[in-house]
């Protein structure tokens, strides 16, 4: 059993988008979202696409990374392509037979809403997970959310919470293969067997593994305690985020955006979704 | 007697994304019989390497041949390979999982398909050579001590009475008397059963009193291959991997230096004092 994790998967690097402000980029994710689905015609899907080609390649990642971690959602696209090339009624068919009807608007239909799909999850994993590490994005989220701790949200705990199991889950997944080694080497086997045997199987892993989360977690509360940790109050920070030219320029580059895909659909006329 | 060979062994870590690691490269080995011990700086490639002794990683490129069988032509020859070579892994510990020390243990041997009285007797014998007071048995494995915990994993393997005893770290972090009655019982076990025994460590000073043979890794490959004084007569190479030889030796050269020579293969404390008694009084304690 090999365990990959695409899920915050951080990709090390210095470009324009890995030095933005985290907050502004939780923003700038929310605004990206509403634009591409506020996007109705070729010619908006023509503007998002062009911004979103331009973001991977500010983003110096190489293209097989992105591509890969497009992988997952593939098949949910193709799903929807299908449902869409054959359920779509338009004015005349391109190819009729039998009960099955299929029509060019319903083609390129099912094409914007594939593209709509691979570029949102393209995009958001571009600002959130390849260029934001898990920290810098608890840490913004932390501080978009705390005029909530006003109203008596425990903001700053649930950040350090987030923190915490995100900072562990590779520790963990690193620590399962260690005593699933360990106990193939005594013989135990993973992969055969029926269900009963199977779920008897993974006893001798979750006891282990929970034993030493248990462990982990006692020690890593009294370290904390230990250097006087109390929570959020009169926490100064080593890192003060702060919003530099750049981030307000790429604001203003989204909101631009947005407003453009607007006029398009007001203006320009066009197969629309 | 059992053999082990590697051949051509490679073997990368993450292939093909950018935490791309060539841990072992070009490895060739011969191991049977006697005690063998590998030594390496950290990040050398020797839990790498041993790990490839029962199969639980699969080489990139090579062969593993555990008595001429290539362990990875056929599905069920990896498994038999696990009970063949048994493996104790660095802080073998924190795999016990079971409610006794006994039926922790005993997870090995039932593995094999064993009755439950071969069982039994394994167990038992496990548990005496390894040093585990009888009272001990019907205990939670949680509530022994560190160095004890250790005993009840090693004897979670020698249970399943493997060709080959393979140890990694087996004495890390446990104190000087810990090291050597874990090590001495090892020694012990292998001269009595017949085991071919390897062991992984960073002390120089427990390989010199242990080992029939040392090999020794550096950035994933095999530098030095050979006994004590092979290993240890090459100094400045070892120095150059991040190694030391032990402290006595350093001792022995640097009263030779000063004129009080007793020879430069000197390796073991014992030796040495014998050595010198002999040459101060002539009297031989
Ligand atoms: N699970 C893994 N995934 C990726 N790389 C690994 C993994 N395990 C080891 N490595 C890498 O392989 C190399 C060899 O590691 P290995 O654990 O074999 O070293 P070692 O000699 O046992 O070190 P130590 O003395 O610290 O135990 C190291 O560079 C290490 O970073
Ligand atoms: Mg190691």
């Amino acid at each position: 059993m090999k365990m990959d994790i695409a899920f915050g998967q951080y990709c090390e690097g210095n470009s324009l988008l890995h030095r933005l402000d985290p907050r502004v980029k939780i923003i700038i994710t929310i605004l990206y979202i509403v634009a591409i689905f506020m996007a109705k015609n070729v010619f908006a899907f023509a503007l998002m696409l062009a911004f979103t080609v331009a973001l991977v390649i500010m983003s110096r990642l190489s293209v097989r990374v992105i591509l890969g971690g497009l992988k997952p959602i593939m098949f949910i696209a193709l799903f929807t392509a299908v449902i869409n090339i054959f359920f779509y009624k338009g004015d005349e068919p391109l190819v009729a037979f039998w009960v099955i009807k299929i029509y060019k608007e319903g083609l390129i239909n099912a094409g914007l809403i594939v593209l709509r799909i691979l570029m949102l999850l393209t995009a958001t994993s571009m600002f959130l997970t390849y260029t934001t590490t898990p920290i810098a994005l608890t840490d913004g989220l932390e501080q978009l959310l705390s005029p909530l701790s006003k109203i008596g949200v425990p903001v700053h705990d649930f950040a350090m919470m987030m923190t915490i199991a995100l900072r562990f889950i590779p520790t963990l997944i690193e620590e399962t293969e260690k005593i699933m080694n360990a106990q193939k080497a005594r013989g135990a086997d993973f992969s055969s067997g029926g269900l009963v045997k199977r779920a008897k199987a993974i006893v001798p892993i979750i006891i282990p593994l929970f034993v030493s989360a248990f462990r982990r977690a006692g020690d890593l509360a009294t370290a904390m305690e230990c250097r006087c940790y109390t929570g959020g109050k009169g926490r100064t920070r080593m890192n003060v985020l702060r919003a530099g030219a750049r981030d307000f320029l790429f604001t203003f580059v989204i909101i631009a955006l947005g407003a453009g895909v607007i006029l398009i659909n007001i203006y320009a006329p066009g197969y629309s979704v | 007697m059992a053999e082990l060979e590697l051949s051509g062994v490679n073997y990368i870590y993450n292939k093909g994304t950018p935490y791309e690691t060539h841990a072992l490269k070009d490895i060739n080995l011969k191991i049977g019989g006697g005690i063998t011990g590998i030594i390496g700086h950290t990040g050398s490639g020797k839990s790498t390497l041993v790990q490839m002794f029962n199969g639980l990683v699969k080489p990139t490129s090579g062969t593993v041949k555990l008595d001429g069988e290539d362990i990875w032509e056929k599905k069920d020859r990896v498994r038999e390979a696990r009970f063949k070579a048994g493996l104790v892994m660095q802080y073998p510990e924190y795999q016990l999982f079971a409610s006794t020390v006994y039926e922790d243990i005993a997870f090995g041997p039932r593995n094999m398909g064993l009755s439950e009285e071969e069982v039994d007797k394994r167990v038992r014998a496990a548990a005496a050579f390894s040093k585990l007071p009888p009272e001990a048995m019907a205990r939670s494995p949680f509530d022994l001590s560190g160095g004890q915990k250790r005993r009840v994993a090693l004897a979670g393997v020698i249970a399943m009475n493997p060709a080959f005893l393979v140890l990694d770290e087996p004495a890390a972090g446990l104190d000087p008397g810990g090291r050597r009655s874990i090590l001495g019982g090892i020694k012990e076990f292998g001269k009595n059963s017949g085991t071919s025994v390897i062991i992984v460590s960073h002390s120089m000073e427990d390989m010199a009193s242990y080992c029939d043979r040392i090999i020794v890794m550096a950035s994933g490959r095999v530098i030095m291959d050979g006994n004590c004084s092979e290993v240890f007569s090459r100094y400045n190479e070892l120095i150059g991997v991040g190694l030391d030889v032990p402290q006595v030796t350093r001792i022995a050269s640097a009263l030779s230096h000063r004129g009080l020579d007793i020879g430069r293969d000197v390796y073991t404390v014992g030796y040495a004092a014998g050595k010198l008694c002999e040459m101060l009084d002539g009297d031989v304690k």
